[in-house]
């Protein structure tokens, strides 16, 4: 039992690594991105591919946080500023263009078929905890990292200069730019940083889950969920979603397995009757 | 060339279609057909009344495993009962999923739907319920009334489903076109315009959105029966939101603005499907460039290639 809890708070964990990208761009640029979850996706397959080339888990990690940020760069630059300002509908189509050429890249690049990611050697343990129960040192390393990213970027939000930025140009951002800022910049920043955070988590996830085609599908739905149950635009929010989504997804396939796939979502009916906008959300 | 003159030979080129065309086309149209019904139920959501949903899908799926849950193994149902049942229970599912739904906006609807979906989707596919994640076989509904039957076989049965799609589609059509122009009709073009005039009008918005999402959720249920009756097979895949995704593609293909845009898209969409088989084993390579060209250039879609004239021709006038 205490096994499940920690891998809950673990996949929890993983989720807010993506969720609080999806909550961000949406927060400030008014973006649906529907490949947030391909970029999920694009980080289990690097992870991959650097194993399968480099033999280790370590070199995959950085490579494919800076993947994830120059993709996001690229893609805020060539494609998502268009789309600012237009109807939701749009944007769903676009990234769900993005979502079949992100399947057929990785189709073309890797193939079809499902692969292993090893765990790192140095972790390839359990860590004895008490008397007789012990837990994979791979996923409290997961867990720890995880920790540490959400450490820091509540430390960039709240504390840092271009935090307080952000969170202007969430509240308001003609005023930020009538202030003389630049919020093509703050953007650019906002998209890598979340683009960047979900291809990480799939680079982390790898060894975890292994990776397949269409994997990044669940991670986004189930992202969508905490989303609206944090409240958008709050990354405390996705914090707190994320973490009982992946502790209520656990148990849930333990204690009442055969309708665990609908636990989160009747979670999730139960927060919108109770408060439609989610549970941190800003009075509006 | 009038509208009405327009819709008529459209008409006419659907139901002229199968007789100049090989068996395979045949299905090919038929299964265009049900996607176009499909779609059009969406229009009266997204088009119409400005929501964008992610999860019509689900009542798609939900009719067709209605008609699993009723049709004995082995055995078939007149259409005449199956028929209304797929439209009960997709409206029924529409009207709970909608009154959740409906408490929220804009993002949060879209994604709501989209989560209520994939509930449906896991229902099917986590559990043995309509045969897991494979599917399972169901009896296509028979032509049939008071004992007096329409004979299908292996033979007829692609020809006589595309002229039921067909004269469907055509009912669909008209029942929304008179929809539009009623008071309830003008009431949700007034939401999708300006929801917060609507309400300061005297409307309670809330439930002329409920009532256009149930409308919307049953004739999706129609286009549901009719897959099953075309394919005789359910599965999750029905429900995934790939099929909800798709289905507001080719309304964006089609055109927001008219009723007819949904049925262009359809068939632009699966006429797109089959041609690029014929080029490449990439399909997904040409759709998702397909769709992004589709947002970047067109962004009123086919139906707004007449209007660029249209306004073309006004400012050189």
């Amino acid at each position: 039992m205490l096994t499940q809890l920690l891998n809950g708070l673990q996949y929890g964990l993983l989720l807010f690594l993506i969720s609080s990208g999806l909550t961000l761009i949406f927060g400030i640029m008014g973006i649906i991105n529907l490949a947030h979850g391909s970029l999920f996706m694009i980080g289990a397959y690097t992870a991959f591919v650097c194993v399968r080339a480099f033999g280790e888990l370590w070199y995959a990690l950085p490579v494919a946080l800076a993947a994830g940020v120059l993709l996001g760069a690229v893609l805020e630059r060539t494609l998502f500023r268009f789309f600012y300002a237009r109807e939701h509908l749009d944007q769903v189509l676009l990234t769900f263009a993005l979502v079949l050429l992100f399947e057929e890249a990785r189709s073309l690049l890797v193939g079809n078929d499902f692969y292993a990611v090893p765990v790192p050697a140095i972790l390839d343990f359990s860590v004895p905890i008490s008397a007789d129960f012990s837990y994979s040192a791979y996923r409290i390393f997961v867990l720890l990292v995880c920790l540490a990213l959400a450490g820091l970027l509540f430390l960039v939000i709240e504390r840092t200069r271009f935090g307080a930025m952000v969170r202007a140009a969430a509240a308001n951002q003609e005023m930020v730019q009538l202030m003389g800022l630049d919020v093509t910049k703050i953007q650019v920043a906002v998209f890598a940083l979340g683009t960047g955070m979900a291809v990480l988590a799939g680079a982390l996830a790898a060894p975890l889950y292994s990776v397949y085609p269409g994997m990044g599908d669940g991670f986004l739905i189930v992202s969508f969920v905490v989303v609206v149950i944090g409240g958008i635009g709050s990354v405390t929010g996705a914090f707190w979603g994320a973490l009982l989504i992946g502790v209520v997804d656990t148990l849930g396939k333990v204690l009442l397995p055969g309708i665990a796939g609908m636990a989160i979502y009747l979670l999730m009916a139960l927060v919108l009757l109770w408060r439609p906008n989610g549970l941190f959300a800003r009075s509006s | 060339m009038g509208q009405t003159r327009l819709l008529l030979l459209g008409l006419l080129l659907l139901a002229t279609f199968p007789w100049v065309v090989p068996n395979f086309y045949v299905t090919l149209g038929s299964s265009a057909l049900v996607w176009a019904m499909f779609a059009l139920s969406l229009q009266l959501l997204v088009g119409v009344t400005g929501l964008v949903s992610l999860g019509h899908g689900a009542f798609f799926g939900l009719a067709a495993y209605a008609l699993y849950f009723v049709t004995p193994e082995g055995g078939r149902l007149s259409i005449f009962l199956t028929l209304p049942l797929a439209i009960a229970v997709a409206g029924v599912a529409a009207l709970v999923i909608g009154a959740l739904s409906l408490r929220t906006r804009g993002f949060f609807f879209l994604m709501v739907t989209l989560a209520f979906a994939q509930m449906v989707f896991f229902l099917f596919h986590d559990t043995d319920i309509g045969g897991g994640a494979d599917g399972v076989f169901v009896g296509r509904p028979a032509l049939e009334l008071f004992g007096v039957a329409i004979p299908t076989d292996k033979h007829n049965r692609g020809l006589v489903g595309y002229y039921v799609n067909l004269a469907l589609l055509a009912a669909m059509y008209l029942a929304l076109a008179w929809l539009l122009r009623s008071l309830f009709g003008r009431v949700l073009s007034g939401i999708r315009i300006n929801e917060h005039r609507m309400r300061a009008l005297g409307y309670d918005t809330y439930r002329y959105k409920l009532l256009a999402f149930v409308i919307a959720g049953a004739l999706a249920g129609v286009a549901g029966h009719q897959w099953v009756m075309n394919d005789g097979f359910v599965n999750p895949e029905l429900v995934g939101w790939h099929r909800s995704a798709e289905a507001l593609l080719m309304i964006l293909i089609g055109g927001l603005g008219v009723l007819y845009g949904p049925i262009l898209g359809a068939i632009a969409w699966t006429a797109l499907g089959e041609i690029s088989q014929l080029i490449t084993d990439r399909q997904l390579l040409v759709q998702g460039l397909f769709i992004l060209a589709v947002v970047l250039v067109l962004p009123q879609g086919l139906a707004g290639i007449r209007l660029w004239r249209r306004k073309a021709a006004e400012s050189t006038a």
